[in-house]
């Protein structure tokens, strides 16, 4: 029993170091192949540049700014549609749908976050981009817009889903006395359950920003990829994901367009770093409580 | 018997091992030389049982770096190889020699209602560079030029802008895209807009345009008269030998130039 418990143990143990391994391994791989392109690229011409011109024969030039700009745009853009949709579907489930309706609506919600990248941008691409393009007469579909809109159907149920949570775990005792003192249920949700509730809904948003603001597929396939700093809401944008994901595949392995590419990396990975770092925080505060 | 089974499994997995290593081929690399490489691979097999050949993409940057790094024994490229990638596979004792498998011309492609037949490689250039913005200026409808681009770092990209753009910078506003297949795509779909893309790629859903008067073919490929027009490469560790040599051989003679033709590329013979 004694040797059993500890080979148990010992498993766990190797389990839990590996994951630890894998990570400070990309970590540290990400940081030893992008910091490079510091050594003949300043910092401040890579990040405030707006061109990108990374392969270009004489006078190559590594500005993220006009993609980073592209990622931050269309990420607003997603959460903009997100964030309605998503505490509006969490206040309803959690606090208005009878039990029988939310058992039901709430595994459809966490289905749509089952949907491959891939398929989101299938259908931005063949269906959605054509759409817009027709509905507003532009001359492409696959800009801002239309990501934005794929993107927010992506972050949709991470919202929702862990507002909803977030929602469900206020004590039942604040509701009844709320609506003993003669609150209407309107002003209860309002004025008593969502202030309750606040922590884990920021977390939620800002889970939903660190998985927009990550995602490379869709904005690969809808976004349109110019790096421009847009004009409008229906043109095309080039987040920086999707630069790497389209450009590391043909980079000559080692030269200063790889590297940036890194860098690129390492910046995705400090914002993603941050922002679920501030979505622990306010969970641990809230649980600590 | 038990220890006998056992005996015996080994044994014959390790001839299966040996038999299958006889002929084993891997490759990888550039998108546009793949449907080659694939075709070619499978008809290969089929007269040649003994051969295992596994083709993968990546693109042409990767396929170098895996000949490099000794992962595979044939990386494809649409380019050729850069000094900086030659020296680094100096530096690794790898010697990078080229065999030509197929000549591909980058076809310009607009969307089937465009009226305009055909551009000059200096229209071409301030198209893609911002000079011209409505086709009104080519002759054609009064609309916006939506400009589609490939991938800065793709072999497509690198021959487009070498040949057709003289090196410049295609402006900013420009849509780049990830394959042959999504510039195609996105072409066919967008009135105003205008690609480019390997020759094997082009289907209906777009139209082809005279360069200087000269619509892209096999003939005009060979012979030079279209100006969009490269090499695609497989490149080995040294001179090929063995498997490889009898299947980049095999892809060279007629046989495999048929599969080439097939695939919408241009033949070298």
């Amino acid at each position: 029993m004694h040797a059993k418990e500890r080979a148990f143990v010992a498993i766990t143990h190797t389990a839990a170091l590996f994951s630890l391994t894998a990570v400070f391994g990309i970590i540290y791989s990400i940081f030893r192949e992008g910091i490079p392109l510091f050594d003949i690229v300043p910092l401040s011409e890579v990040l405030f540049g707006n061109d990108w011109y990374p392969t270009h024969a004489e006078a190559p030039q590594f500005g993220i700014l006009n993609l980073f700009a592209g990622s931050l745009l269309v990420t607003l853009g997603a959460l903009i549609i997100a964030i309605p949709l998503g505490l509006g579907s969490a206040i309803f489930i959690s606090e208005i749908a009878s039990p029988k309706l939310k058992e039901i609506a709430k595994p459809v919600l966490e289905l749509l976050a089952a949907i491959p990248s891939v398929v989101y941008g299938l259908f931005g691409m063949v269906v959605l981009a054509p759409f817009v393009r027709e509905l507003f007469d532009l001359s492409t579909g696959l800009n801002l817009f239309s990501s934005s809109i794929i993107l927010g159907l992506m972050v949709l149920p991470i919202i929702s889903s862990m507002s909803e949570d977030a929602l469900a775990n206020v004590a039942k005792q604040l509701r009844e006395a709320s609506l003993a003192l003669g609150a209407t249920s309107w002003e209860t949700i309002t004025k008593v359950v969502i202030p309750a509730a606040r922590r884990g809904i920021v977390g939620s948003i800002l889970q939903g920003f660190g998985r927009a603001i990550g995602e490379t597929m869709v904005v690969l396939m809808v976004a349109g990829g110019s790096a421009q700093i847009p004009k409008s809401i229906f043109e095309s944008i080039r987040p920086l994901t999707s630069t790497i994901a389209a450009e590391m595949g043909e980079t000559v392995v080692g030269d200063l367009h790889y590297r940036s590419l890194f860098a690129i990396a390492c910046l995705l990975f400090i914002i993603t770093l941050i922002t679920n770092l501030s979505a622990e925080l306010i969970f641990f505060k809230r649980n600590k409580k | 018997m038990r220890k006998y089974l056992i005996i015996i499994w080994i044994t014959m997995l390790s001839l299966g091992f040996a038999y299958a290593k006889q002929g084993q081929i891997t490759c990888s690399g550039s998108t546009t030389v793949l449907p080659i490489a694939q075709a070619g691979a499978e008809a290969y097999m089929d007269s040649h049982p003994d051969y295992n050949i596994s083709v993968r993409g990546g693109g042409s940057g990767v396929g170098i770096a895996a000949l490099q790094n000794g992962t595979v024994q044939i990386a494809n490229s649409s380019r050729p190889i850069k000094s900086k990638e030659i020296s680094a596979c100096k530096a690794k004792g790898i010697n990078p020699t080229a065999y030509v498998v197929a000549n591909d011309g980058i076809a310009i492609v607009v969307h089937q209602s465009n009226s305009v037949k055909e551009l000059s490689v200096a229209q071409v250039r301030d198209i893609y560079t911002g000079k011209i913005k409505n086709w009104a200026d080519l002759g054609g409808p009064s609309l916006p030029i939506v400009i589609v681009s490939r991938d800065v770092a793709s072999g497509t990209f690198e021959v487009f802008n070498e040949k057709a753009l003289g090196g410049a910078k295609v402006i900013a506003s420009a849509q780049l895209l990830a394959s042959n297949n999504a510039v195609i795509s996105a072409v066919g779909s967008t009135p105003g807009a205008i690609g480019y893309a390997g020759l094997g790629y082009v289907n209906s859903e777009v139209k082809v345009l005279k360069i200087e008067g000269v619509r892209p073919s096999e003939a005009t490929v060979k012979d030079g008269s279209y100006k969009l027009s490269r090499k695609l490469y497989m490149y080995t560790n040294g001179k090929a030998s063995g498997a490889v040599a009898n299947f980049i051989g095999w892809l060279q003679s007629d046989a495999g130039q048929k599969i080439v033709e097939d695939q919408g590329f241009i033949s070298i013979n």
